[in-house]
């Protein structure tokens, strides 16, 4: 095989295996960040799948170019020879420069609209406020005019915008839920803004996505989007949970939890960790890294520093008797 | 080396202290960008206004711009072959630095005893790190100067050492001038 | 008279090498520590991708990971990316502007033994089991004592600075060089672009290190002293680290991709035997590049909460840069244009650069719009896009100077058939490294985390990743095969083995101590090819003799040289023992004061050239 065909070959080779990992398997692109469930999203998404295809364009216009001087241009002639010596044309210079700009235009018009919008006013008079404060590593979310105090599981009602103030306790965390949309930094000691209103009703995953310690990889969060009956139903819950079993309550006391959590109607009142009201509504524990089961709760209770590296929460040294007890405890909160 | 002219007729030395210069420019910038950002962000006190000193800062002031007057006038000295000149007015640049020096040490003292200090606030901070690294550049030049003092009353700074003196007259008024913005911009624009 | 040619500029004992000021050896020794850390900075990697390989992984723990990808990134940007083109840059600006060392030879030992010691206080971080583990952009208030309070972010701290004085003084000594030392006749504009891009990396240099020194004062300041200028309940904001961190790492980026923008720009007209297309409109772009640079730092900091007019801003900056960047590459395209494309290594890793910078490119024209960086920012979208810029970039493009100047360093040929094999390894294993993480990004996959939740759906493409981490590691091994294979016994080069027009090409390879044995009259852009070939524009015969270099074999007059000095060495360690000594206590930093004093005292005033400096050509009974 000649040189040139082998060379061909080659790139040939080199170009497919960039395409076969680009197009995946039998998947289509199903990202997650392209499937918004918000207006947030959405406006986001926009803009996003324009600049794909802007790019995609010029990266397969551009590419082909290249490619083709490289085979065309091929040198098979012998050394001696010296091929035209062109140092330059400038209305060529003058066409790729202003061809860029102008796509750079069509680029920009978009992308400044959208600024605006986002960060402009939320859409509605009467946005849901939830104030939204990072921790290393949970989330708190208070809910100020419905009067109540969560962690790890957002819900929001569906087709309500919401309207988040973030800020953090400690270091710097980032809000994400990809499928919401965009994210938003929670800086100590400043407030940041972001409204969204979700479009489906379902369950999200979301992620802190800011460096911020040992368990950064395992700060996250579930966000339920809910319609206005499930919503109501959780919230009204939230607001007057049921009192839960005294002597179960004794001994989440004396067992010193109350020191950093709160459970709302009972005498805990801690603020350093993730309040625990109806703790048993939810479906996961630990910033959403283990599922809600009474044995992912033991293993958590027994050691929590080998569920999550670095937690706060400290061993607790509890005796088998007491650690079911609180178990069985946390598993009523509901 | 083989002396060949340089390509832009300047030498490299004097050139290498400009681009130095250049860098330093950027240095200082940062640090006075950053005071100029915490201005008024302070929890606590004590501000500014209570506790800079004007009149007296601008003595200081008045006594580093002589000392680049007098880094002039040794510059002149050493060129033309001036030995009694070039080392009065070293001299001068020596005293007059340790002067500034002087005073800025009384000042930082007595700010310490006015509850202003690094750790107290944000004008503490900021003002202390802009001005000690810029006394602490002072003060490598003073030790620059009386390197050179020394050289010139040991005879071995003559006309044909004269680019020596240009390049370490270009830093001291280099950090004069750094000066000058600070003061404008710390104590005059409040 | 002295020996000239083959090998002679290296010999010696290790004396010679820890006092030499000689540019060419330094630049050995820069690339041999780059390389080195290349090495440690892809095992870092590895085990990283070992690690993510699949979801839950258990090959490290949290902080370790934290850990390694801190070193990682600190590695690869400043101890392999920067000294690796400070290799090509000490060693082929003298050559290629006619001069016989730099401006200042021992500043230029000062800033290599400075930088390796740096890299040393680094690393030694791992020996005392605690490396910094807050990413190499170390965010306040992450590393403030409350949240960090062990040694490994000092370590960061103090080596990073170290480094940044090395390459300080290296911008003062270089940007000196190139526009004081120029050979007779090489106005700017006739100055090669590879030199023109170190100009412009000088400049940025000068201009950038010192933000981030005051940002890295500031955050020594609070660790140490106990100021608030991160620390919000004192008023403070950790957004301060952000903006003085950025103003400097976006003209890093600069400084790390011009170079072997510079490098292609040399490779690719020698491989197509015509001239670089639009050389001033290259020149032009490269400053305009440098320059905006300096206008678009925030556009790391879009999810920061700038405001919308602040975002704005920079969104358009940053998409402005893009126009003198696109005619970069076209210009690079129409030099192949034409031509008479010879498929040597260098050129493989040439074009290599250009097609893998476009995409980086293109995925940087993504993250300048904020509506969709606030999707992509702290993705696996953003480690996508900073490889293919700086691996598929600046990896590629240095590698193609690596293997073109080779034969001009080591003064022999380096395996054709190994270095596409490398090539074709590392091109295929870099794809498929990095291409499946723009995929991850979308997905939702944030960076810096050890780990990740097996129903996410990301296991497939980090597997792939992974696989194409270790093809990268085979590819490297082959070029150290390569390598050694050459220097042992690799057919010897003559002095221009690629018919090359400028003025490196035209003594021996290796060439002299002295470089140029005449300093050679320059009057075009391409001086070698006009001595070679003629004034003719257009011509199509070859006039010039096989392999015969321009420069005499000896010198006609006599060259004198600066002698090698040991104080750049020993001011090197002061400024180190001052640094390492923050950690220990202040009699080590007191000890570091004194040496480093000591050290430039004894520097000043010893005199250029000593009794027995380095002498060649005819002198009466003189010389070595």
């Amino acid at each position: 095989m000649s040189r040139e065909r082998s060379t061909f070959l080659q790139t040939l080779l080199a170009a497919d295996l960039l395409l076969l990992t680009a197009c995946g398997s039998a998947q289509g692109p199903d990202w997650r960040t392209l499937r918004p469930v918000s207006d947030f999203g959405q406006l986001g998404a926009e803009v996003y799948s324009d600049l794909i295809w802007w790019t995609l364009g010029i990266f397969v216009v551009v590419e082909l170019l290249l490619l083709y001087a490289l085979i065309r241009y091929r040198s098979s002639r012998s050394e001696s020879e010296v091929p035209s010596q062109v140092h330059g044309f400038t209305a060529l210079e003058i066409a790729w420069t202003l061809v860029p700009a102008a796509i750079l235009f069509f680029i920009a018009i978009p992308t400044v609209r959208t600024i605006f919008e986002l960060q402009g006013a939320p859409p509605t008079e009467d946005p849901l406020e939830i104030t939204v404060v990072g921790h290393q590593w949970w989330w708190e979310f208070q809910y100020p005019e419905l009067g109540f105090v969560t962690a790890n599981e957002l819900h929001v009602p569906v087709g309500r915008t919401a309207n988040l103030t973030l800020s953090s306790a400690d270091v710097i965390h980032s809000f994400w839920i990809p499928q919401i949309g965009g994210k938003r930094d929670l800086n100590p000691g400043s407030e940041n803004r972001l409204w969204f209103t979700p479009t489906e009703v379902g369950e999200y995953y979301g992620q802190c996505a800011e460096l911020c310690g040992t368990s950064h990889a395992n700060m996250r969060m579930r966000v339920f989007v809910d319609d206005s009956a499930t919503f109501s139903e959780w919230a009204a819950a939230m607001q007057a949970p049921a009192v839960p079993d005294s002597a179960g309550a004794m001994t989440f006391l004396i067992s010193g939890c109350a020191a950093c959590h709160t459970i709302a109607g009972t005498p805990a009142q801690g603020k350093v960790g993730p309040n625990l009201t109806n703790l048993a509504r939810r479906t996961t524990l630990a910033s959403s890294l283990i599922p809600n089961t009474p044995e992912h709760m033991a293993n958590w209770l027994r050691s929590p520093d080998s569920v999550k590296p670095g937690a706060l929460m400290p061993d607790l040294n509890l005796d088998e008797q007491r650690l079911n007890d609180l178990v069985r405890f946390l598993d009523g909160l509901r | 080396m083989d002396p060949h002219a340089t390509t832009f007729g300047v030498h490299s030395r004097k050139m290498a202290m400009w681009v130095f210069i250049a860098s330093e420019c950027m240095f200082f910038g940062s640090l006075i960008a950053t005071y100029l950002s915490y201005e008024g962000k302070s929890l606590v006190g004590p501000t500014p206004e209570e506790i800079l000193n004007i009149p007296l800062t601008s003595v200081s002031t008045f006594v580093l711009l002589m000392s680049s007057l007098a880094m002039v006038l040794a510059l002149d000295a050493v060129q033309t072959g001036d030995r009694r000149s070039a080392r009065l007015w070293l001299g001068a640049v020596i005293v007059l630095g340790g002067l500034f020096l002087g005073g800025q040490v009384y000042e930082f003292n007595h700010f310490y005893h006015e509850g202003l200090t690094l750790q107290q606030n944000l004008f503490g901070a900021t003002f202390f790190v802009l001005t000690g690294f810029h006394g602490a550049h002072v003060t490598v030049g003073v030790i620059w100067m009386i390197t050179l003092l020394v050289m010139s009353l040991r005879g071995r700074l003559g006309p044909e050492r004269s680019l020596d003196v240009e390049v370490a007259g270009l830093y001291w008024h280099f950090v004069d001038v750094v000066w000058i913005v600070i003061f404008t911009v710390v104590y005059l624009i409040q | 008279m002295t020996a000239t040619g083959h090998g002679s500029v290296y010999s010696g004992d290790l004396r010679s090498w820890l006092t030499t000021v000689d540019h060419k050896r330094i630049g050995v020794l820069y690339g041999i520590s780059a390389l080195f850390y290349f090495v440690v900075g892809g095992v870092e990697a590895l085990i990283i991708r070992l690690q993510l390989a699949s979801a839950d992984g258990a090959v490290v723990g949290a902080d370790t990971f934290n850990q390694l990808f801190t070193m990682h990134g600190t590695t690869m940007v400043f101890l392999v990316l920067m000294p690796l083109s400070a290799a090509l840059f000490n060693y082929m600006i003298p050559l290629m502007i006619g001069a016989r060392d730099v401006a200042f030879p021992r500043l230029n030992a000062f800033s290599f033994w400075t930088f390796l010691f740096g890299s040393l206080l680094l690393n030694l971080s791992f020996f005392v089991g605690d490396p910094p583990d807050a990413g190499w952009f170390g965010y306040a208030n992450l590393t403030s004592r409350q949240y960090n309070p062990g040694m490994g972010i000092d370590f960061w701290i103090l080596s990073v600075q170290i480094m940044g004085i090395a390459s300080i003084a290296s911008a003062v000594n270089f940007t000196v060089t190139i526009l004081n030392m120029r050979a007779p006749g090489m106005s700017l504009m006739r100055m090669p672009l590879f030199v023109w891009m170190a100009l412009i990396v000088q400049v940025l240099m000068l201009l950038a290190f010192p933000p981030i020194t005051v940002a890295f004062i500031y955050l020594l300041f609070d660790r140490f002293f106990g100021t608030h200028f991160y620390i919000p309940d004192a008023g403070g904001t950790p957004i301060l680290w952000q903006h003085l961190f950025w103003i400097f790492g976006h003209p890093e980026v600069y400084i790390l991709i011009l170079p072997s923008f510079g490098v292609v720009s040399e490779v690719l007209p020698t491989f197509s035997r015509k001239p670089l297309f639009g050389a001033p409109f290259m020149i032009f772009s490269g400053i305009l590049i440098g320059f905006l640079g300096f206008g678009v730092w925030s556009h790391h900091m879009f999810t920061t909460g700038l405001g919308a007019v602040a975002d704005t801003a920079f969104s358009l900056g940053t998409m402005l840069i893009a126009i003198p960047t696109g005619v970069k590459i076209f210009n690079w395209i129409a030099t192949l244009w034409g031509g008479h494309i010879h498929f040597k290594t260098p050129l493989y890793f040439a074009v290599g650069m250009v097609g893998l910078f476009i995409i980086g490119g293109l995925s940087g024209i993504m993250h300048a719009s904020p509506p969709v960086d606030i999707q992509q920012h702290d993705t696996y979208f953003v480690v996508a896009h900073l490889h293919y810029v700086f691996f598929g970039g600046t990896v590629f493009g240095l590698f193609a100077g690596v293997y073109y100047w080779w034969p001009k360093i080591t003064g022999r040929m380096i395996g054709e058939g190994l270095g596409k094999l490398h090539f074709w390894l590392m091109f295929i294993g870099m794809n498929l490294t990095f291409f499946p993480m723009h995929f991850l990004g979308m997905d939702g996959m944030p960076r810096r985390i050890y780990t990740y939740a097996a129903d996410l759906g990301w296991e497939r493409w980090n597997l792939i990743a992974t696989v194409g981490a270790f093809v990268i590691a085979v590819s490297v091994l082959v070029f150290f095969v390569n390598a050694v294979r050459s220097v042992r016994a690799g057919e010897r080069a003559g002095g221009d083995p690629w018919d090359a027009a400028t003025l490196e090409w035209t003594m021996s390879s290796p060439p002299p101590e002295y470089n140029f044995a005449v300093v050679p009259a320059v009057n075009s852009a391409r001086p070698f090819w006009l001595h070679k070939y003629g004034p003719t524009r257009d011509i199509s015969t070859r006039t010039k003799e096989e392999g015969t270099p321009s420069q005499p074999e000896t010198p006609p007059e006599r060259i004198d040289l600066p002698s090698p000095s040991g104080w750049p060495i020993l001011a090197a360690l002061g400024l180190s023992l001052i640094g390492g000594g923050a950690l220990v206590g202040l009699w080590l930093v007191l000890i570091g004061v004194a040496v480093l004093v000591f050290g430039v005292y004894r520097w000043a005033f010893q005199p250029l050239e000593r009794l027995g400096h380095p002498s060649f050509g005819p002198a009466p009974g003189g010389g070595r």
